[in-house]
């Protein structure tokens, strides 16, 4: 027992306004999937949220040829009119901003701070972004009358469901184009209800369709003849799988994939912030980003003190009930996240790195994993290599700037960096070398819609966000 | 700071100006959009129903509750006392304030009005607020708080030699009046108005730590911006490394534009994450406040009855 105990905080899950059940959205109408019917759980106390109406192959047929039929009018609507529909989406998202950050934290086990606070708010910034470049293309400086690509097929991870939809939706409807989207099997709930939001818009039949379902209803989208492109955000794994299945057919692709980012603190930092920026590097979502801090690289003349100082903060994070308001680390977003999380803290273990957690009670129910640093570690560990997509930090040290470089570098991947210094001449140095897509300077996992994200390498190909963003879904 | 409790000679680096600056210098940045974001962070914590109760309580009993105004007179100051022993006269349950705070001519009025009682008489000193006098006036100001019966002395630094980089003198100024004050709790004003940059301000708290402040406090009240968030953030933490790297426990005060129940409570929260539990007691944490006390009791009220009293039901001062 503490002296200052925050009694219980915890957002009514009533706000959500949680159905029974959930329908697939296929030219602007909702309907049942022909595929099984499945039941989302809440990952935070393994009960069942609601039943989902999973796709089958028709179902995929006809979303894509909705879209297909859409397309040609949707691309001939002044951009200007495009926008309002866009704008018209963002209000609606702010407007039922509290639903969605509560329906959020239920389906994907996020802490309600993070949905209220980072999804929701950025979801709708996306929305705002590209309705403002929609009449502008012709001086987005990709040529004097930029046309749209047609069918976009696009698949999104379950990290963060409703932004992720948002990055994929916002700028190929600014662009002209009209949409097929999967969610991820685990995480449909709001996508589904941004398809009720989209059909209030009165947005027109076919431009946007939402299919929920598992990776059979994703390779079908992906294998179709309908699609002129293919935008997906996931595992590096799955994403060599979609390029080999495009690969020759015509389609455009652009992937979004898995990262090993390196946080690298020099000994001049502000040491107090650069701890802050490695807990919301990697305890950010549960470790469940893409472009996660999961490397710390730190000076060895500092390390001790980082350490110490990291050690202590960690002890002051607060994991549980994702829907209190005081909750910083919420529930692994599956069992089968979760079973991957333990394998690979294990083989750290295994290859005798020391491990570290603070006292932290887990929830008896529900998939739970204890904020983790692994300390000595060496750039031969596997969970120095191998992406674990969860709240576990591999610790590891450098003597020189050059030495930093080199071993930020050394990965298959290239999502994103951190610099901590206090020093701009190091920050533009090192930036210039790192191979990354996003670097941050003193500061980390910040995201603004008018930002270009994306990767090198086995992190992916294209960029959302920005001006750049739009490049993706143009001719 | 592990590096310092290396350098075992903790003590020792006021004795030489140049070890002095080196080692101010030589401690790590602070970035400013970090520890904004940082208390931003801490600012969404959700205090509600028993903590709530337990934080306005805690927040009453760390209050020096303070009159620092030209127009001071001594049945001002007798009243405040009154207040500060009991502040709701209504409710016997709510717990005095941590002490009372004047000028030093009022010091003696003060210290009659609460013999007997738990409240402390603080005294401002050393010229307060600006501290454009001579050492020795400062010396005699702060001897004559401390004869009057002052338990706690508030003294202001020399910001003008900070800031011209005269660290030494600043310190040697903090330790004659450490000295001046005998078994008086010796608060060292910072006045971060003043110094401006968070760079500056971790500077001087440890200036005042390494000098022997036994508590270091944000601001007089005559300068803004008086007490925000990342001030008090940066001044936590430099308590906290500072008992790391020597093992002695010292306070922090907030003072200044502090009139809310919601601000204090945040702040509570600032210093129980950040420096940690042990600091939320008024031996090592206070607000030096006069408003503040009342907004307290009616949400005191409120926590009580679930209904909002009218400002008329909290005495004035």
């Amino acid at each position: 027992m503490s002296t200052f105990d925050y009694a219980p905080a915890p957002e009514s899950r009533e706000i959500a306004r949680l159905k029974a059940s959930y329908q697939i959205f296929i030219g602007g109408t909702f309907r049942d999937g022909s595929g099984e019917s499945s039941k989302t759980i809440n990952p935070a106390d393994e009960q069942p949220l609601a039943e989902v109406a999973e796709a089958g192959p028709e179902d995929v047929d006809d979303a894509i040829g909705a879209a297909r039929q859409a397309a040609s009018r949707w691309a001939r609507t002044p951009g200007r009119e495009r926008a309002k529909y866009l704008f018209r989406i963002a209000r609606a998202i702010q407007e039922r901003g509290r639903e969605l950050a509560v329906l959020e934290s239920l389906d994907n086990g996020k802490p309600i701070r993070e949905s209220r606070d980072t999804d929701i708010p950025l979801a709708a910034a996306h929305f705002f972004y590209y309705a403002g470049w929609a009449d502008k293309l012709e001086y987005a400086g990709f040529g004097p009358d930029p046309k749209p690509i047609g069918v976009a097929g696009q698949i999104i991870p379950w990290n963060f469901p409703l932004l992720m939809a948002a990055w994929k939706i916002a700028p190929a409807l600014a662009t002209g184009n009209t949409v097929v989207l999967k969610p991820a099997e685990t995480t449909p709930l709001t996508a589904l209800t941004l398809a009720e939001i989209i059909a209030e818009a009165d947005l027109p039949a076919g431009v946007v369709n939402i299919l929920a379902g598992g990776p059979e209803v994703g390779q079908a989208i992906v294998e179709h003849a309908g699609i002129d492109k293919i935008a997906f955000t996931g595992s590096t794994e799955v994403g060599k799988i979609i390029q080999r299945t495009t690969a020759g057919t015509g389609k455009r692709l652009s992937l979004e994939l898995g990262g090993k980012a390196a946080n690298v603190i020099f000994d001049d930092a502000p040491i107090d912030q650069a701890v802050e920026g490695v807990v919301n590097g990697i305890f950010f979502n549960q470790g469940h980003v893409c472009c996660a801090g999961s490397r710390l690289l730190v000076q060895e003349s500092i390390a001790e003190e980082v350490i110490d100082s990291l050690k202590r903060r960690m002890t002051t994070l607060r994991l549980g009930d994702p829907l209190d308001k005081n909750t910083d680390i919420g529930a692994i977003n599956s069992a089968a996240q979760l079973g991957r999380i333990r394998e690979l803290a294990a083989a750290g273990e295994t290859e005798g790195v020391s491990r570290w957690s603070p006292p932290c009670d887990l929830p008896e129910h529900g998939f739970w994993f204890a904020p983790t640093i692994f300390t000595g570690v060496s750039q031969a560990n596997r969970i120095a290599r191998e992406e674990i997509f969860g709240p576990v930090l591999s610790v590891l040290t450098f003597r020189t700037p050059d030495e930093a470089v080199e071993k930020a570098n050394n990965t298959p991947y290239g999502l994103s960096a951190g610099i901590w210094t206090e020093k701009g001449s190091r920050i533009l140095w090192m930036a210039d070398k790192l191979r990354a897509g996003v670097v941050w300077a003193n500061t980390f996992n910040r995201f603004d819609p008018a930002s270009p994200f994306g990767g090198y390498q086995e992190s992916g190909f294209g960029r959302e966000g920005g001006r750049h963003g739009l490049e993706a879904y143009l001719d | 700071m592990t590096a310092l409790a290396h350098s075992s000679a903790l003590a020792d680096i006021g004795s030489d100006p140049a070890a002095l600056r080196r080692f101010l210098h030589g401690l790590p940045g602070v970035d400013q959009v970090g520890a904004e974001a940082r208390v931003a962070a801490l600012a969404t914590r959700s205090v509600k129903t028993t903590a709530k109760a337990w934080a306005i309580d805690a927040a009453i009993s760390m209050i020096d509750l303070t009159t620092l105004e030209g127009a001071d007179t001594h049945g001002k100051v007798r009243s405040l006392c009154a207040k500060a022993t009991r502040p709701d006269p209504s409710d016997p349950s709510t717990p005095p304030v941590a002490a009372v705070c004047v000028y030093p001519d009022l010091v003696e009025t003060a210290v009659r009005a609460l013999a007997g009682t738990s409240v402390q008489v603080a005294s401002v000193a050393t010229a307060f607020p600006s501290g454009r006098a001579s050492l020795a006036t400062k010396l005699v100001d702060v001897a004559e708080a401390v004869r009057a019966g002052a338990t706690e002395i508030d003294m202001v630094i020399d910001r003008g030699a900070f800031l011209a980089g005269e660290y030494g003198a600043v310190f040697e100024e903090i330790v004659a009046v450490k000295a001046a004050c005998g078994d008086a709790h010796l608060k060292v004003i910072l006045e971060t108005g003043e110094l401006a940059t968070l760079d500056n301000v971790r500077r001087a708290s440890w200036l005042a730590l390494l000098a022997g402040g036994d508590f270091i406090k944000t601001s007089t009240g005559k300068v803004t911006p008086a007490a925000t968030a990342p001030v008090a953030l940066v001044m936590l933490e430099a308590v906290r490394d500072f008992a790391a790297a020597s093992g002695e426990l010292r306070g922090v005060k907030l003072a200044g534009g502090i009139r809310a129940s919601k601000e204090a409570i945040r702040y509570l929260v600032i210093v129980n994450e950040v420096a940690g539990e042990q600091w939320l007691t008024p031996s090592l944490f206070r607000f030096g406040a006069s408003s503040l006390l009342n907004d307290l009791l009616l949400q005191r009220h409120k926590l009580a009855t679930g209904a909002y009293d009218s400002p008329h039901y909290v005495s004035v001062d």
